[in-house]
């Protein structure tokens, strides 16, 4: 391969992007590119979903039958707990810091982040805390098996008495994980609010951006009251103190209140750039402008502001009050509203379109179908009488796993497939693409829909062994389970192959409006360098036939030389 | 795809369309919300009928807007797919404020209609059955009476790693609760460890038993049978055993129980961790660490895990 085919500012460029020859090691160092850093951290997450993938499917293997019989009830617990924090922790947070780092960018057309050290330092603290997560599999006594909320007294019962144990080293990662979160969030922010391209005033930045910096702003509230939550745990733990223990006059459900203060909301915090995505492929692939840009925008905030106050929906049978119960009920629901405004907005972007069915709108669509569904669950869950029924049951493993895999995952992907071309320049496979879809698809709907019904006749969550009444809802999922990590295979093939040889991508394949579509693909190291378009339009213009930006054709042109 | 006329006349093809929609909507909504009561166990509570009504109700609901979006989007793949080389644009709608402004005020109002319902909800169950929480160490006196009109109780409930000991008012113990048919009970809830959480499906309710509280819990069954109680709450290692059953019945025969039982001697009650720990220290201890199994409490009656349970 010749590097003439390269943009020569790619080649000058003190830190090479993507795609370009010969210098794959910056992958594996200190850079400070945020292209390199956001690939480092889809990377990086990608091969923790694996290894999150392969302890559900121990989990799933071992839920198969009634009896405990694959694995002893203890390592079961280990492995569950371990399953959630990887998938959470490990691949959800990173990966979507890993859209945040490729597309805020080149989205507002900067030319990296504002703290570009803070930002790499911020990535290489998540290889730091996945070692002492996956050393704790080797601690004495195994990993943390408390479940990832790590509830006490549980979680500080530490049976063999060693001060360096699973839940030792569970709560360090957790906790360096938050730094590294609140790291990467002063960062986002900061570089949404000062370094957009001129022109870009707040309502004309991509809904992206916009979910982007709604989420990041839950990070930022949020985050110190979990890690608060989590250094006295650790003194509880470790030396002795009594926060929350109840024999030294300590409240075990105060954890719980600082716990979900954040842990609610940091499902906002994934769902909400899953929501950009949506924004941004929807109008792309069925040709129209987004349905009511400016609302879409302001409810991002909206369901920041509500994600904060309505933690204690979590507790509704913990012995909380009743005033308490209502109102944090009545929270709950209105978040439907924002909510709602988005998917309605969504579906008002399909009518009349011209949808053009190729793989990350399939993501998009089904994750859009999922999440429907997921919302409906999530009220009947806000519904205290009927959360004091179905609350810890798989009724909420089943919605949740709505909302996370089949809704943030399927988001994921289609963001992956999406924006594959302009960051890798190549073209992904769409043959692959579409049997990775049709196997997530019906492998996930296998795998959660049943459960639900389990749930509902009071099937516990978190349990090694069951009555035999629920077993066929269990067999079902587990199925599902297993076509799940079926379909990683076409997944990795494609990427992989993709990457290595794919066809070269043009700069914007898609026909898509927006500033990282007037980049070469790969865009080079300072995106649009001295050469910053002014935008004079709204996003997603699709149909209406004003440019963007001032001079579009002189950036079409330059971005087709490169 | 030439319809541009500026004049606004009424489709009456369109309309007919959306009305059919609606109507069919709404037959599958209530379809819907019936069927949902068949996925619970069997009612065997006061509290059972509210949860399954609010239940069915927000399954109607939810059926409604889930099949009316899901019918949006299966129509715009039916008829408004590109063809392979089409590539021109989608009609150029930027939005419709009195259309956004509606699907804002709508659901608002549909959640408030729901949240405020199910507070009375919340209202009517509270009455049927309060509950309480108290730190230890609470004047006895006022426990005792803490739901006066309970005409059953108060029945200890003592939750451990991993087992459920019930006390009854006569001194009697057992590893199973008997409690009598529509006679409202109260219980009162202590963990000796860790949090557990009391939980019977078909009575639909479900406590959290924090260790350094006591918390006061009426309930009336009003079903005979034998139901299962379950540790909802993640105990550690044999959580998923922790297991007991409620056994629902007849006055007399509970009455009859309790005398039965009162002459029994105490003995080791269930303690369904033991075995399997005691197969893990036969096989070498091997496994994750885990704290041992609390010593099973001495009963009157044990009961029979082996008779199978209705829900």
């Amino acid at each position: 391969m010749s590097t003439t085919n390269y943009d020569p500012r790619i080649l000058k460029a003190p830190h090479p992007v993507p795609g370009a020859p010969d210098n794959w090691k910056r992958f594996f160092s200190f850079n400070t590119d945020a292209k390199v850093i956001g690939i480092q951290y889809i990377a990086t997450s990608l091969f923790f979903l694996l290894v999150g993938g392969l302890l559900a499917m121990i989990v799933r293997g071992e839920l198969i039958t009634p009896p405990a019989d694959l694995v002893d009830p203890s390592v079961y617990n280990g492995l569950y707990t371990m399953h959630g924090t990887v998938m959470l922790f490990l691949f959800l947070f990173p990966i979507l810091n890993g859209f945040n780092n490729l597309l805020i960018p080149t989205m507002i057309g900067a030319p990296d982040m504002a703290f570009p050290k803070l930002n790499a330092a911020a990535f290489w603290l998540v290889p730091v805390f996945a070692v002492v997560l996956m050393g704790s599999f080797f601690a004495p006594g195994g990993p943390a098996s408390s479940g990832w909320w790590s509830y006490p007294p549980m979680s500080i019962q530490n049976p063999l008495g060693h001060f360096i144990n699973g839940q030792f080293l569970w709560i360090l990662a957790v906790a360096l994980s938050g730094i590294s979160s609140i790291m990467g969030a002063v960062n986002f922010v900061t570089t949404i609010i000062r370094m957009r391209a001129p022109g870009m005033g707040f309502f004309k930045m991509p809904i992206f951006v916009w979910t982007a910096w709604a989420a990041q702003t839950i990070q930022l509230v949020g985050l110190p009251a979990l890690t608060g939550g989590a250094v006295m745990l650790l003194f509880d733990l470790s030396f002795g103190t009594t926060f929350f223990r109840p024999e030294g006059g300590g409240d075990p459900v105060l954890f719980q209140h600082f716990f979900w203060f954040y842990s609610h909301p940091a499902v906002y915090v994934l769902v909400l750039p899953v929501f950009g995505i949506f924004s941004e492929l929807f109008p792309v692939y069925a040709r129209k402008p987004l349905f009511g840009y400016r609302f879409v925008a302001i409810a991002s905030f909206g369901i920041t502001f509500l994600s904060l106050i309505v933690w204690v929906h979590h507790m509704f049978y913990s012995g909380t009050p009743m005033w308490m119960r209502n109102l944090f009920m009545a929270t709950t629901m209105l978040i439907a509203v924002p909510t709602g405004v988005k998917v309605f907005a969504w579906l008002g972007t399909l009518w009349k379109g011209n949808l053009r069915l190729n793989t990350p709108m399939l993501f998009c669509l089904g994750g859009l179908f999922n999440f429907i569904f997921a919302g409906i669950t999530g009220v009947m869950l806000a519904t205290v009488p009927i959360d004091v029924h179905v609350g810890n049951t798989y009724f909420v493993v089943a919605h949740f796993h709505y909302v996370i895999f089949n809704t943030i995952g399927f988001g994921v992907f289609a963001g992956i497939y999406h924006w594959f071309p302009k960051f890798t320049g190549r073209m992904y496979y769409e043959g692959l693409g579409k049997v990775h879809f049709a196997l997530t698809f019906i492998g996930a709907t296998l795998n959660w829909l049943p459960l639900h019904w389990a749930g509902l006749l009071g099937m516990p969550r978190r349990v090694a062994s069951y009555d035999p009444e629920f077993a066929i809802w269990n067999v079902i999922a587990s199925i599902g389970a297993f076509m799940l990590g079926v379909a990683s295979i076409p997944f990795i093939l494609n990427m992989v192959s993709s990457w290595a040889r794919g066809p070269k991508a043009p700069p914007n394949p898609w026909r898509a409006i927006g500033l990282e579509w007037l980049l070469p693909s790969p865009p080079p190291a300072e995106n649009f360098e001295d050469d910053i378009p002014t935008v004079i339009s709204e996003p997603y213009g699709y149909g209406l036939g004003h440019p963007l930006v001032e001079d579009e054709e002189f950036y079409v042109r330059r971005s087709l030389e490169a | 795809m030439t319809t541009t006329s500026p004049k606004k006349s009424p489709n009456i093809g369109a309309i007919v369309i959306i009305v059919v929609a609606v109507v069919l909507n709404l037959v599958i909504a209530k379809l819907m919300a019936t069927w949902s009561y068949s996925w619970f166990p069997p009612q065997a509570s006061t509290a059972a009928p509210y949860v399954d009504d609010l239940f069915a109700l927000e399954t109607g609901i939810g059926s409604f807007i889930f099949f009316g979006c899901t019918g949006v989007m299966g129509w715009v793949l039916l008829f408004n797919r590109a063809g392979k080389y089409d590539e021109s644009d989608g009609a150029p709608i930027e939005g419709n404020t009195k259309l956004e402004i509606t699907w804002t005020v709508i659901p608002l109002l549909l959640v408030f209609t729901i949240a405020f319902y199910s507070m009375k909800v919340n209202d009517t169950l509270n009455t049927l059955g309060p509950k309480q929480k108290y730190s230890l160490g609470t004047d006895t006196r006022e426990l005792i009476t803490a739901d006066p009109i309970a005409q059953v109780g108060p029945i200890q409930v003592i939750a451990r790693q991993w087992s459920w000991e019930f006390i009854y008012p006569n001194g009697v113990r057992s590893s199973e609760l008997h409690l009598p048919i529509d006679q409202r009970v109260n219980l009162q809830l202590q963990s000796e460890d860790v949090i557990h959480s009391f939980y019977v499906p078909a009575f639909r309710l479900k406590q959290d038993i924090v260790p350094g509280s006591l918390i006061s819990y009426s309930l009336t069954p009003t079903r005979q049978g034998r139901f299962r109680l379950r540790d909802a709450m993640f105990s550690g290692a044999y959580m998923s055993v922790n297991q007991s059953n409620v056994i629902v019945e007849s006055e007399e025969a509970y009455s009859d129980w309790l005398k039965r039982s009162a002459q029994k001697a105490l003995q080791p009650g269930l303690d369904p961790g033991r075995t399997l720990y005691d197969r893990r220290i036969a096989r070498g201890n091997k496994g994750w660490g885990t704290v041992p199994p609390a010593p099973p409490p001495l009963v009157n009656d044990p009961g029979d895990p082996s008779i199978p349970h209705d829900a």
